[in-house]
């Protein structure tokens, strides 16, 4: 095994448990808000319709939270073992920001969701809501020193140079990089809109055994509102977060867009077979001039193509697919949530309906994902842009235990997974229990 | 006066990592119990642990941030030589976990899978445990002798956190289980016992270092109040054991402490035993500041809302904590 495959190795792991991961936080950072709104809506009705949906809904919520606890130690773990090059060159980075994370986030959700989960006849209502309130924020605050990092290896700044190593030169400087605010916001437009039709989809499968149910009609409502709002929200952000890129990352614009050779008049590649080979585009269907007027508002302004970055460009045929991935589901997501927030504002819903936004529960998860793939896989070469490859990153863990403990996490990971959306579907099944 | 930040994050992983130890301990161990339980029993000892252990899990991922953070070279290198069983414990940790909401959620025979799956898992995570102590302790040395040696440090775990689970669960059940849990206590004694004398007798063998720590006359005579106290602690649980219903428990917490400290003057001031001592080690203190400023900040609130929550959950666990 070469070094090639030793580092395709390492990430495809990582990738892999990350890729898992982020999964139950997209869902639980936003769902902890939406319990919230059940919970209050109860203490203030005293209905015990919305005491059962809030129930049914924190059941979903613990399960969740729990696959994202264990998969998130994992992570841990791996930080060092995977990636020994990555702490020894910005560590003094890396590290406090995951230290607070750990600090002012991981504890809190963590204690008080023993008190939101077990403990509302131990405590006041009032209580009982701060505690799910500091489960919601615990979440929230997680997502914001992660993505402070995350973006920061995308857009780095506020560093000095110590010897061979990087530290911290001004705090401020280094979580507020030029992507965070977008890449924050996008990320939880992405959680709530994952949770959204989560919550519309789970509420329609009930629905489609006891169309009566009137606790699931008023989730499918709330939901289907709820992602009628955010996803023109999310398409406008993710505007701006491309627009954003385009000024700090050129080279993942041009890969997403395909874009081989800078040139002006630019045109928007609907479809093509991007080939790393000839460095041009099979099958290509394209509107003339579109990408440069999408990206600069001027029909011909030049774009800097691949050439301009060469060799030090990201992979460009995965990073093109996953953004139509991302872009195509979106789309659906806005289609579907508007039509139905439309449907529903007078009418109850038929079944087609229902099965549409039943299909359509994990769609949050595509989307995510392939937004995922063209964000980390266009930083490439880079684990750290301008600063450090991921090549130069790798750790030395023998092949055979990476290859053995890669087969093991994909075993476990299998099983979580079919047991999660299994129990899931049945929880939603039987609808909410007085 | 400047601060020795690397001393200062020794003392918090140490905490951090005790912490986790005995809080997780408890935890692990009632999971490790459950085959000795009826069915009802069994929804009790989960319902026991079901407020706290996603709490006591982060402490882990506390001391081992801690480790990332301040010791970057050693995390690295202390991982990247426990690949395997730090996979296994993740393994076990995930299965467990996820078995406390599936093992009432699922249905039939995956129910009973998941049962069996968070008994296995809590063995399983225990046991890497322990054998990752072993190998840490005896420098990642390969050999026989060194992994028999791990597999026997990992045996004597499983023991302790045995006895912390019997312990807990004296303290937070009554009736037929609570009876049931001071006879496992006594079983989790003599597997301590047994497993901590062999340990010992097998220490000087697997490792010079920690042999020279401790034989070194005539400091050895003040270093043995260590083992002593344990012992006395170990008495105190065993008199009480019929009697009492905290004093079990906290025994079994003043032996992790005492074991612990123990632990921590064998392998003082190194980080990988005989290689890198903590201040070759450490992080820039640039970062070091940052955070402690911040742990310092936030550790009050922490211990305040822990409290805080084992207080709303005090007294006897009742079954049906999870709904079926």
């Amino acid at each position: 095994m070469d070094a090639g495959d030793a580092l395709l190795l390492a990430r495809g792991q990582f990738g892999l448990n990350i890729a898992f991961h982020i999964l139950f936080p997209t869902i639980s950072i936003a769902l902890a808000w939406y319990l919230i709104g059940f919970r209050v809506k109860y203490a203030r009705t005293q209905d015990p319709q919305w005491l059962g949906t809030y129930r049914l809904w924190v059941k979903i919520f613990a399960l969740t939270f729990a696959m994202g606890v264990v998969s998130g130690i994992t992570m841990s773990f791996q930080f060092g073992t995977n990636w020994p090059g990555y702490m020894l060159k910005v560590g003094n980075i890396a590290g406090p920001l995951l230290g607070y994370e750990v600090l002012t986030a991981f504890f809190l959700e963590a204690t008080f969701l023993g008190v939101m989960l077990f403990g509302m006849e131990r405590v006041s209502s009032r209580v009982h809501i701060f505690s799910s309130v500091m489960v919601a924020a615990g979440t929230t605050l997680s997502a914001f020193w992660i993505l402070a990092l995350n973006s920061w290896m995308h857009t780095p700044q506020g560093h000095v140079m110590d010897g061979d190593v990087l530290i911290a030169g001004d705090w401020a400087q280094v979580i507020f990089n030029p992507s965070f605010p977008y890449r924050f916001t996008h990320m939880m437009l992405a959680s709530g809109l994952t949770a959204s039709f989560l919550v519309a989809g789970l509420s329609a499968w009930r629905l489609l055994k006891a169309p009566q149910d009137p606790g699931a009609l008023k989730t499918l409502r709330t939901g289907v509102l709820v992602a009628a709002v955010l996803a023109p929200l999310q398409v406008f952000v993710g505007d701006l977060h491309g627009l954003n890129t385009l000024e700090h990352q050129p080279a993942k614009i041009a890969a997403v867009e395909a874009i081989w050779n800078t040139q002006k008049g630019v045109p928007l590649v609907l479809f093509a077979i991007p080939n790393e080979e000839t460095k041009r585009n099979d099958y290509a269907i394209e509107v003339p001039k579109l990408a440069s007027f999408v990206l600069k508002h001027d029909l011909d302004a030049e774009l800097q193509g691949l050439d301009a970055f060469a060799p030090d460009h990201p992979p460009v045929a995965p990073v093109f697919f996953a953004f139509r991935l991302m872009v195509g589901v979106g789309m659906l997501m806005l289609a579907l949530a508007w039509f139905g927030a439309w449907w529903l504002r007078k009418r109850t819903p038929p079944g087609w309906l229902l099965w549409a936004f039943a299909g359509m529960t994990f769609s949050g998860w595509i989307a995510t994902l392939s937004g995922w793939l063209v964000t980390e896989i266009g930083r490439q070469p880079w684990l750290v842009t301008g600063i450090l490859r991921t090549e130069d990153a790798v750790g030395r863990v023998p092949d055979a235990a990476l290859g053995a403990s890669f087969a093991g996490y994909l075993l476990v990971y299998g099983v979580m997974l079919v047991a999660y959306v299994v129990v899931l579907t049945h929880l939603a099944r039987e609808g909410a229990q007085p | 006066m400047t601060l020795d930040l690397p001393l200062i994050f020794a003392i918090l992983m140490g905490a951090a990592m005790l912490a986790y130890v005995v809080l997780d301990g408890y935890d692990l161990g009632v999971g490790m119990l459950m085959p000795a339980a009826t069915d009802a029993e069994q929804d009790v000892m989960v319902a026991s642990i079901g407020p706290f252990w996603d709490a006591n899990e982060t402490w882990l991922v506390l001391g081992v941030g801690i480790l990332l953070i301040a010791f970057p070279a050693a995390h690295g290198y202390i991982l990247g030589a426990l690949y395997l069983p730090v996979a296994a414990m993740l393994t076990g940790l995930m299965l467990r976990g996820v078995a406390f909401e599936l093992r009432v959620k699922a249905l039939g025979w995956h129910a009973e899978l998941w049962n069996w799956l968070f008994w296995f898992g809590s063995f399983l995570a225990s046991f890497a445990q322990g054998y990752m102590l072993g190998r840490y302790l005896t420098a990642f040395q390969p050999g026989w002798g060194y992994a028999l040696f791990s597999l026997l440090v990992g045996a004597a775990l499983c023991g302790g956190y045995v006895l912390l689970g019997a312990t807990w669960l004296i303290l937070r059940t009554e009736g037929e289980l609570q009876r049931k849990a001071r006879a496992w206590t006594k079983w989790g004694l003599a597997w301590v016992a047994l497993g901590v004398a062999l340990v010992s007798l097998a220490t000087p063998l697997a490792s010079q270092l920690v042999y020279a720590r401790w034989f070194d006359f005539p400091r050895t005579l003040w270093l043995m109040l260590l083992p002593l106290a344990s012992l006395a602690a170990w008495l105190w649980i065993w008199r009480s054991v019929a009697s009492s219903e905290w004093k079990p428990f906290a025994g079994a917490v003043a032996i992790y402490v005492l074991t612990f400290a123990g632990l921590a003057y064998s392998v003082f001031p190194y980080v990988v035993l005989g290689w890198l001592t903590i201040w070759e080690a450490a992080a820039h203190p640039s970062a070091l500041k940052v955070v402690l400023a911040g742990a310092l900040v936030v550790l009050p609130f922490l211990v305040g809302y822990t409290v805080f929550a084992y207080r709303v959950f005090r007294g006897k666990a009742k079954a049906g904590l999870y709904g079926h």
